[in-house]
């Protein structure tokens, strides 16, 4: 058994934890066994952090060791995305401009599950500063999806999917701006969920755009991310656009019944250009929610089409701002300039990406003067007709379930020549961030060459109950097929 | 794609406003990028938005407010900690005052 612990979901593991069958230790040891086989072929970490864990899981065990009370995440092994602030270990954001960064402080999400006594193993590859949807635009390489090492892992949370997925780890921290935990949740055959705007604190996680930047758990299993989530939301005096609303006990909303449920299906999200293999896949689920007592409702999001222009105004107009900071003089890269202009212009030209120097110059181009109107204004007006779609939507339908991505794990290099290609991976993501909303990834088979496929949950605000209640019925209904081979 | 939607001038002025050297070569290359994205953004332009409200914000309505109280300790050495040069107390840049 010991040799297998990295396999078991949060939930397994608290329990044993709880019983003191196994110890934090060895299922930590077990997790940093398993990063150290699979980490030269997946490169899913920026930072193992071995020693730091160890005594992380030392500490849990002594707390569960002292009777009843542990917290629900004392003693779990899980990882980080390196985008999360956190004391005293290098946070890179995936980015050379931030490659000898050090925080001084942890991310309200980091305090809340170290207080819990959580254990870190480690900072989790990425898109730099979020900005991708393959995690090929990392400056520490690309991360392979387990399944197929030729394949991207999905983005921009592209390290946290492949970890859970490898067994490196029991669950996962992401963001998602526009889709960054639920396309690699999908590719990666994992459960990701993107919180309601608001629900999760950003305080000290590194912002992209800050209208839509969400954090959110990957897990293996619904239940697991349903315990993941309550562990992280809640207030937050650091971050003012915090939700106050109480957190409900999201496990007591898996009660495996969906009987009456009003499922909608947009006609939107089932378009030409569709993998024939994804629809399926995401048909066949329609049809087990409906052999379980859910009713399926025909709904039309009339501007889909219109979400990743939109969001590419939006989102890099936020980007521009927030990246502003980036300027070489308290902390990041510093180029060698003998005046403080050039030391700006270069420090940035050289610390950041291409990716990132894209949309820093569409956003600032989108914000500047004489175009504001005619592009971030005008998207801004687009933004409101995308969420009176949902709410339109909501009047007649419970939750909303479609494709997560229009095909499976694209394979290394082929979406990086053409930045609209790839944008246009987040079509069904997109519209969901700029509504606000929350949505989930739940797999839902595999195509033709064993990849994984996801399909989306999507509620209305603060549906978070619905939607786990809705993806765990779905996993219970599931007769176990077996599972292609993964790394 | 015969006439580019941004042209190399402005190109040079956007870098200007957001801080980044740009060589030649990234110049044309972001002229062919960002016109690209910017023809296919134009689409938003078959939506009639005239009497809708721009959207900036979804969370919840109304800005919380509190106390403007010091809850933190302020450590001089760990906020200097990163600084890619410094001099005691001080983040040290190039000379700023001729």
């Amino acid at each position: 058994m010991a040799s297998e612990l990295h396999k078991l979901s949060v939930c397994e593991a608290r329990d044993l934890l709880r019983k003191r069958e196994v110890s934090s230790r060895e299922i930590t040891r077990a997790c940093l066994d398993r990063i150290a086989e699979v980490e030269p072929r997946l490169n899913a970490f920026i930072t193992v952090c071995e020693r730091e864990a160890l005594e992380q899981a030392d500490a849990a065990d002594r707390r569960l060791a002292s009777g009843d009370g542990a917290p629900p995440m004392c003693g779990i092994p899980i990882a980080l995305k390196d985008i999360y602030c956190t004391r005293g270990v290098r946070t890179t954001c995936a980015s050379k401009i931030l490659d000898n960064f050090v925080p001084p402080f942890d991310a309200t999400v980091v305090a809340k599950l170290r207080e819990e006594g959580a254990v870190f193993l480690g900072k989790t590859n990425m898109d730099e500063f979020a900005m991708g949807s393959s995690t090929e635009n990392s400056a520490f390489g690309p991360t392979r999806n387990p399944y197929d090492l030729e394949r991207v892992a999905g983005g921009s949370s592209g390290g946290s999917a492949a970890a859970v997925a490898a067994d490196e780890c029991l669950a996962a921290l992401g963001t998602d701006t526009g889709g960054s935990i639920r396309e690699p949740a999908s590719f990666c055959g994992v459960v990701g969920i993107k919180p309601t705007y608001s629900r999760v604190s950003r305080y000290g996680v590194i912002a992209y755009a800050s209208s839509l930047d969400q954090v959110g758990p990957f897990a293996k299993t619904v239940r697991d991310a349903a315990l993941l989530l309550r562990a992280l939301a809640g207030v937050d005096p650091r971050d003012s656009t915090c939700s106050a609303r109480p957190v409900p006990d999201y496990e007591k909303a898996l009660i495996g019944e969906v009987h009456g449920l009003r499922i909608g299906v947009p006609k939107e999200f089932f378009v030409e250009g569709m993998a024939p293999d994804v629809e399926r896949a995401v048909r066949d689920a329609l049809r087990q929610y409906e052999s379980i007592g859910a009713r399926l409702v025909d709904i039309s999001l009339p501007h889909t089409p219109y979400a990743v222009a939109c969001y590419y105004l939006v989102a890099t107009a936020e980007a521009s701002a927030n990246l502003a900071r980036y300027d070489g003089i308290r902390y990041g890269f510093r180029a060698e300039a003998d005046n403080t202009e050039d030391l700006y212009n270069r420090s940035r030209a050289r610390g950041f990406g291409a990716e990132v120097k894209r949309r820093i110059m569409l956003g600032t181009f989108a914000l500047s003067a004489g175009y504001y109107d005619a592009y971030y204004l005008k998207a801004q007006k687009v933004r409101t007709l995308i969420r009176r779609d949902f709410e339109r939507a909501f009047a007649s339908s419970d939750v909303i379930v479609a494709p997560v991505a229009p095909t499976t794990a694209f394979r290394l290099g082929e979406k990086t020549e053409d930045p609209l290609t790839m944008y246009l991976s987040d079509i069904f993501t997109i519209s969901v961030n700029l509504a606000g909303l929350p949505a989930m990834s739940v797999p839902c088979g595999y195509d033709g060459g064993g990849l994984p496929i996801g399909m989306q949950i999507i509620g209305p605000a603060f549906s978070e109950e619905t939607l786990f209640r809705v993806g765990d019925a779905y996993e219970r209904s599931r007769t176990g097929k077996g599972r292609p081979a993964k790394v | 794609m015969a006439e580019k939607k941004i042209t190399l001038e402005q190109v040079r002025h956007v870098a200007r406003l957001a801080r980044l050297e740009l060589s030649a070569e990234d110049e044309t290359r972001l002229q062919a990028d960002m016109s690209s994205i910017l023809e296919y953004v134009d689409k938003l332009n078959e939506l009639d938005t005239r009497d809708i409200a721009p959207t900036a914000q979804v969370g919840e309505a109304g800005t919380p407010m509190r106390d403007d109280v010091v809850s933190n300790r302020p450590v001089p050495e760990e906020m200097l900690a990163n600084a890619p040069a410094r001099q005691g107390k001080f983040f040290k840049v190039p000379r700023i005052i001729e």
